[in-house]
């Protein structure tokens, strides 16, 4: 029968976890029950973006978004929207004047701004279905390139397009092609980078559960490209249904004859590997991934030699990352001045980010470069939530920095967010307001990267934990005046003489924060005082008599017995050796008679 | 598998995909409000959906819509086409229906005999 409704439940990651599963299987459930199954399709798409409002679901052809769907909504949605096409309103997403929105999710200001590129088919597609991927013109570009056009033709495409890598650095990618098919020799590798260690970053992950093939199509069209038969994705075990689709979708196209040998019967053969790493953040660094593929312990080694001239197993290697890989069939159809005329001229194309912390949207977003970050934070994050205030975005993840409010409307690209200290890094976007403190947040990245040094080279295993110890120190209420310069100087250190770009990087959330926010240093090491009231040794408690009631519900909650008092016989006593800072009462108190205070001033 | 096989499947997975696509040539409304489904709506909307399959019509999405308050003429069917008057039939039944498929969709001859209303 011809189907009139296609039902899209995201099953990205961030869904999954949310129970779209459950939410798929009631609405089977109910469609069977009113004899809908041979007009209704379910189909399990992945991430849509918006993971902060998951489980979400997208019908067509009215469009409908709908957003928090439990399963006991299945009853409703499918008797009246499905069956008598009256969309359930309650469950719409709101657009910001509260107009419901019934007939498209293009007019949601968070899909609006967005220009989706590489995530165009997320969302869209069945993942496990490789008829869908080709339904959308999926490895046309793989059969032109092997039936048209020449390895050279294609690098020189890429070269003219700007292409940059997309896991941070941002080299040319044709350049890489290039020198990758200039080396001799009978083995040539390809890899894919998709061991994605930054904390908040899920752009790699969303697009291997979202569109594998689409990695797997732009590795093959490289191969070809210069002269590789054997390739590698390298994810990590944190991601199993990464793996679980990846896989699958490998094996589709073996049977398809799109990737073995003989691909499309044109005489080029090609195959892929999943190598499963075990989550170390070191390992996305080439030649520590190299390494890791080659079953050795990951850590990096100096470069010369490059990877180029010599990669995994001592075969000439190009590496990109995946978010690279999913650019390129798109450019081999639509040709390099097509991309090139998206975004900036020094940074051609789109950037797809994982936004997180205090802002609205969480989730999954691809934007042309040269968006604002005040667009990308406002119009499409939809701002901070509860009123606050903004204080700082963090891009690139521990190996990149904050950057302040009086920034916000510099363009992403390369080069601008290098400028301000910060890095694009992989995509991995994280904003803070006023309750977060600068000093505390640098020690947390700094504790991680410090974690993750493989400890192969002095400044980075010695020199982030001497700056750790520092920060520590410092949010502890024992900084000393040196201490700032001796930071600076330390960062400097390990920046310049570090072996490969986590140590590299490791001290420019420490750097930035200096840079832009140096007075809550000051603050902390001179005052006792942390602003945001975050640093636990620097704040304590207080209730104020005048507004306290004597409701006793503090003491109740206290898990240590700090505070003493009658149940309405004022006053309360709260004891600050006693108390842990763990801020239960001010919680509990309904009468905002707790008040929290920093700093020797008070 | 050649380019050309990978082409025709494409070819044919497209059709399935056009749904999600919103540029279908011809939608087909069906009144599916109380009064609508007690007059049979749901055999109508099945028949709709069965003619177009059986016709192999890729550009043709089915949806519903609500009461629109003339119970009398449920079940009521808008048909829209691309470029063309819109019509809206009444009293449809399902072998009405399977005849709107052939010479209104197929054709392009709206079926003046149970018209209700053109506009547009």
């Amino acid at each position: 029968m011809h189907c009139r409704l296609d039902v899209l439940v995201c099953s990205g990651a961030a869904c999954v976890s949310s129970h779209s599963a459950d939410v798929r299987l009631a609405l089977a459930r109910e469609i069977e029950a009113h004899g809908l199954s041979d007009e209704i399709r379910l189909v399990e798409t992945g991430c849509m973006g918006p993971c902060e409002l998951g489980p979400v679901l997208l019908v067509y052809p009215d469009g409908a978004f709908y957003i928090q769907v439990k399963p006991e909504d299945a009853v409703e949605i499918v008797e009246e929207h499905f069956l008598k096409g009256r969309p359930v309103q309650r469950l719409l997403w709101e657009t910001p004047d509260a107009r419901k929105i019934t007939e498209q999710k293009k007019l949601v200001p968070f899909f609006e701004k967005q220009h989706k590129i590489v995530l165009s088919n997320c969302g869209q597609i069945d993942p496990e279905n490789i008829d869908e991927y080709i339904a959308t013109g999926g490895y046309e570009a793989l059969g032109l390139a092997l039936t048209e056009k020449s390895p050279q033709e294609l690098i020189e495409t890429m070269v003219s397009s700007g292409l940059r890598g997309r896991g941070g650095a941002g080299f040319p990618t044709g350049l890489k092609w290039r020198f990758v098919a200039q080396e001799s020799g009978p083995t040539k590798v390809v890899v894919c980078n998709a061991d994605e260690g930054d904390p908040g970053a899920f752009m790699d992950r969303s697009l291997l559960e979202g569109d594998p093939h689409s990695v797997i199509e732009g590795m093959e069209i490289a191969s070809y490209a210069v002269g590789a038969t054997r390739g590698y994705v390298y994810v990590r075990a944190e991601y199993p249904l990464a793996i679980r689709r990846l896989n699958h979708a490998i094996d589709q196209a073996r049977a398809h004859g799109l990737l073995g040998s003989d691909i499309l019967e044109t005489g080029f053969s090609f195959d892929i590997e999943v190598r499963i790493g075990a989550g170390a953040f070191v390992c996305g660094e080439e030649t520590a991934l190299i390494a890791s593929i080659e079953g050795e312990r990951g850590v990096p080694r100096t470069r010369p030699p490059y990877p180029s001239t010599s990669g995994v197993f001592g075969h000439p290697t190009l590496i990109n990352n995946a978010e690279t890989w999913g650019n390129i069939r798109h450019i081999v159809l639509k040709g390099a001045d097509w991309f090139s005329s998206i975004g900036t001229p020094d940074s051609p194309g789109t950037k797809v980010f994982a936004l997180s912390g205090k802002v609205v949207n969480t989730g999954l977003v691809e934007v042309p470069m040269g968006t604002t970050l005040r667009e990308l934070i406002y119009d499409i994050g939809g701002g901070i939530p509860g009123g606050k205030a903004f204080k700082a975005v963090q891009t690139g993840g521990p190996s990149g920095g904050c950057i302040p409010a009086q920034h916000l409307d510099t363009p992403i690209d390369y080069e601008s967010l290098k400028r301000l200290g910060a890095i694009m890094g992989s995509g991995g976007v994280i904003v803070m307001d006023e309750d977060n403190c600068m000093v505390n947040i640098a020690k947390y990245f700094l504790e991680f990267t410090c974690d993750e040094s493989c400890g192969k080279c002095v400044p980075c295993r010695a020199g982030t934990r001497q700056m750790l110890d520092i920060l520590v120190r410092i949010t502890e209420g024992e900084g000393r005046p040196e201490d700032i310069d001796r930071l600076r100087s330390l960062g400097q250190t390990i920046v310049e003489t570090s072996l490969c770009g986590l140590g590299q990087s490791a001290p420019n959330p420490v750097l930035s924060t200096l840079e832009h926010f140096g007075d809550e240093y000051q603050a902390h090491i001179d005052a006792g005082k942390c602003e945001a009231k975050v640093c636990t040794a620097l704040i304590r408690f207080v209730i104020d008599d005048e507004v306290c009631k004597a409701c006793d519900k503090c003491r109740t909650v206290c898990p240590v017995s700090a505070i003493s008092g009658k149940p309405g016989t004022p006053p309360y006593r709260l004891d600050s050796e006693v108390c842990v800072r763990c801020g239960r009462c001010v919680e509990a108190c309904p009468f905002g008679a707790i008040r929290v205070e920093s700093g020797s001033a008070n | 598998m050649k380019l050309e096989e990978l082409r025709q499947i494409r070819e044919r997975a497209a059709k399935e995909l056009s749904l999600r696509k919103g540029d279908a040539r011809v939608k087909v409304v069906v009144g599916m409000g109380t009064s609508g489904i007690a007059a049979g709506a749901r055999d109508v909307m099945a028949a709709f959906l069965d003619e177009i399959s059986v016709r192999n019509l890729s550009d043709v999405v089915v949806t519903q819509t609500g009461e629109r308050g003339l119970a009398s003429s449920e079940p009521m069917v808008e048909v829209h086409i691309e470029g063309e008057q819109t019509v809206t039939y009444g009293q449809m039944t399902a072998e009405r229906a399977r005849r709107v498929v052939v010479e209104h969709l197929v054709n392009g001859n709206a079926v003046s005999e149970f018209a209700i209303e053109v506009r547009g």
